[in-house]
């Protein structure tokens, strides 16, 4: 019971010193998971939607490989991307291995497929409320993808914010390709894991109420989008 | 009509977000605080653990200008790390290992830095009754015999090395008492020790990493003092031949400053509460 | 510049099967400019089936449809759904939205959406989320936003099914407006009181197929069949083949 108390203490004294040194990686945390979900979203949403409303040849399939993908272990997403990025590997020549660049692109690949994959199953139903009114209207399959996108804003919300919350909660892969180095790459899962190798329990516990904090926060955000959908009526 | 520029507005606000992000990322992604030119060293979790880089990397940087980006693993990861050309220095302890690194020509130039001594630990009951001994293999085989239980690395590291050259010297094979009482943690040293406070086990630890460690528990050093259980240090030049990437300029500079008078005087400088922890062992300090 | 009508819709010997079951058999006819046609029939008669594959929405398993002006036809059409489908915005950016798919630049919107709401009664409404408008001003807005392409021909598919009668009457004069203003309307309903009120002619489809198609006061006063003439008096028809 002593390690849980010390822990908030530590927890506390963190968050009440504004540590620097704490900032700064929650700050890198934020910087490295909001862009690698941004980046994912780019492509999830448009393709989720395009699994939902288009009919083309390998769709089953894609849709199969979508939905298996959302739960790649990070540790094995990191390996793939590290054995990439190696300077060994295909991509090598790029020198992005252990930047947060790195670590943007695992947690990309690790969360697009968990984007997708809810951004497909809001836009189905969506579509299928849809899909002949639009059909009357002439529209075309780009636009009505914009369209279920839009009008699906509230609930890909809610798909983006999952994946944030799967970034920011993961540590296999950001730690293989970012190789935790201190100033550059130490975010902070990474750094409770460090904490936790350095048997300073307390610390590490600290840092893990702040990651709590932040994600209640995120939850906090998800649960205040799906009221004020309600009240829309969407 | 307004709400079509509402939503023009909305669009851009959302597009701008996520430009500026993008933007900031791409100006943070490289070197965050770290200094422009930079080196890359893959080393082992007990010098970066114990505190040793953070206390002596700001002075070679305050110097150089060069930034040092440590990516901390265990030794045999490390070595991978060099030899896939991942690294532009490898700063590891296991010898054997070592040579091998630059006899197979993934690495050349390999200086002595500095050493530690390895120390086995255990619960202060010591149900082994190893207490005191200066032998560690005879002790590793007393652990043996009354089937006591101890937590091994198991991931390649060279404090794992270490510890089966030991077990080797005692003439036991733990391997197939691997789960019974020899358990393999197959992580860090800190896990490992963790594991060992946890279950009340014996380890093999690296001191640094020992003294630096919270969360001993009931733990206590069993056996120190033995000459095998010497832990030296090496550095090594990334193959340029190799790997044409590697920063060769810099990482000399690195390599010249840790073994010189200046990177010896700082680790002999580092006493994390009064102790010193690493000993240079440079062989030409004066150059 | 008007451009030649793409009416009459010449619709010939359509089959539409679906899960191995014949849903509509053989059905065929030709629709004029100006009438209002109503296709009148019991539930499962194929009513709506018919609607879509004039429409587009569908394609027959065989027969054809046939507009008589060629190019863009989809474009000159318009549909109003049983429940209304509305876009999740304002009752404003529904309108907007449909002006925009048509191409129509955004200054010269806001002036024909104020006159679409308007027409349709519903200007006061202009801000409120589509969804949270009752059924009845759904369906308007619904009307509204089908008006405002100001199609040639209007497809509605049973258009107040779910409807009160006060909700009703006030959606019929839409339609009677829509029609006065040069629109051809063509309306599924199983409402024989809506069908006398605003048909022209009535197409009585049964089990599938075409039964009769016959101006509206003919049909009503003689039937030509006796399933027509059941449905006409309320009963129930009893089908023994």
């Amino acid at each position: 019971m002593t390690e849980l108390s010390d822990a908030f203490v530590a927890a506390f004294r963190l968050v009440v010193s504004l540590d620097p040194a704490l900032g700064e990686i929650v700050l890198r945390s934020l910087q490295v998971s909001l862009t690698a979900v941004a980046a994912a979203s780019l492509v999830a949403l448009p393709l989720g939607a395009a699994l939902a409303l288009l009919r083309f040849p390998g769709r089953g399939a894609l849709t199969v490989l979508v939905n298996a993908m959302m739960g790649l272990p990070p540790v094995v997403v990191g390996l793939v991307v590290y054995l990439l990025l190696s300077r060994s590997g295909p991509l090598g020549v790029l020198g992005l291995l252990f930047t947060p660049a790195a670590m943007i692109v695992a947690q990309t690949v690790l969360i697009l497929p968990i984007v997708a994959s809810l951004a497909r199953e809001s836009s189905e139903g969506l579509w299928s409320e849809y899909r002949e009114q639009l059909a009357s209207f002439g529209v075309g399959p780009g636009r009505a993808i914009g369209t279920v996108l839009w009008d699906g804003r509230h609930a890909l919300a809610t798909a983006v914010l999952a994946g944030f919350g799967r970034a920011s909660a993961e540590v296999g892969a950001v730690m293989i390709v970012g190789g935790n180095i201190d100033h550059v790459t130490r975010v902070m899962t990474t750094a409770i894991a460090l904490e936790t190798s350095k048997g300073d329990l307390a610390l590490a516990l600290g840092l893990g109420v702040v990651l709590i904090v932040i994600s209640i926060s995120v939850n906090a955000a998800i649960y205040g989008l799906g009221r004020s959908r309600r009240r829309e009526g969407a | 009509m307004r709400t079509g520029t509402d939503r023009r507005r909305r669009a851009f606000l959302t597009g701008a977000t996520v430009a500026a992000l993008l933007a900031a990322t791409m100006t943070t992604a490289g070197p965050a605080r770290a200094a422009d030119p930079y080196i890359t060293v893959a080393s082992t979790t007990s010098t970066d653990n114990s505190g040793l880089f953070r206390d002596i990397l700001p002075k070679f940087e305050a110097r150089t200008g060069i930034g040092v980006r440590v990516v901390a693993v265990g030794t045999g990861a490390a070595l991978k790390l060099g030899a896939k050309g991942d690294a532009d220095v490898v700063l590891v302890h296991a010898r054997a290992a070592e040579d091998r690194f630059v006899a197979d020509g993934f690495g050349v130039d390999r200086r002595d830095v500095m050493y530690n001594d390895y120390v086995v630990v255990g619960p202060k009951d010591d149900p082994a009754g190893i207490e005191g001994m200066t032998d560690a293999a005879a002790a590793f085989a007393r652990i043996a015999a009354k089937g006591v239980p101890f937590s091994s690395r198991g991931d390649d590291s060279g404090t794992n090395k270490k510890e089966l050259q030991l077990w080797q010297a005692a003439g036991i094979d733990p391997k197939p008492h691997s789960g019974t009482w020899y358990f393999e943690t197959g992580s860090g040293m800190g896990a490992t020790l963790n594991t060992a406070a946890g279950r009340g086990t014996y380890a093999l630890s690296d001191r640094a990493t020992w003294l630096a460690f919270r969360n001993r528990a009931g733990l206590a050093i069993a056996v120190e003092g033995d000459r095998r259980l010497f832990n030296p240090y090496g550095v090594m030049l990334v193959n340029p031949a190799k790997h044409g990437h590697v920063k060769v300029k810099e990482a000399r500079m690195f390599m010249d400053w840790l073994t010189g008078p200046a990177g010896q005087a700082a680790i002999a400088a580092f006493r994390p509460g009064g102790r010193q922890l690493f000993f240079p062992n440079a062989k030409n300090a004066t150059n | 510049m008007p451009a030649p009508s793409i009416l009459p819709l010449t619709v010939s010997s359509l089959r539409f099967e679906a899960g191995g079951r014949r849903l509509i058999d053989d059905v065929g006819f030709t629709l004029d400019a100006g009438r209002r046609s109503v296709i009148l029939g019991p539930n499962g008669a194929g009513k709506s089936l018919t609607l879509r594959i004039c429409h587009g929405l569908l394609r027959p398993t065989a027969g054809t449809v046939r507009w008589q002006g060629g190019a863009d036809v989809r474009a000159r059409q318009a549909m109003v759904f049983q429940r209304p489908v509305m876009l999740r915005r304002t009752a404003w950016a529904n309108l907007s939205y449909a002006l925009s798919v048509r191409g129509v630049p955004r200054r010269e919107r806001a002036g024909r959406i104020a006159e679409a709401l308007r027409r349709a009664g519903l200007l006061d409404i202009a801000r409120t989320p589509a969804r949270l408008l009752s059924v009845g001003e759904q369906q308007r807005l619904a009307l509204a936003r089908a008006w405002l392409l100001e199609p040639e021909v209007l497809f509605l598919d049973e258009p107040t099914a779910s409807l009160d009668p006060s909700a009703t009457r006030a959606v019929e004069a839409i339609i009677q407006a829509i029609h006065a203003a040069g629109a051809k309307i063509v309306l599924t309903t199983q409402d024989m009181g809506q069908a006398r009120r605003l048909g022209d002619e009535v197409l009585f489809l049964y089990g599938g197929r075409l039964l009769e198609h016959a101006p509206a006061e003919r049909f009503f006063e003689t039937p030509a069949t006796p399933q027509a003439r059941a449905f006409i008096n309320g009963e129930l028809y009893e089908d023994w083949n």
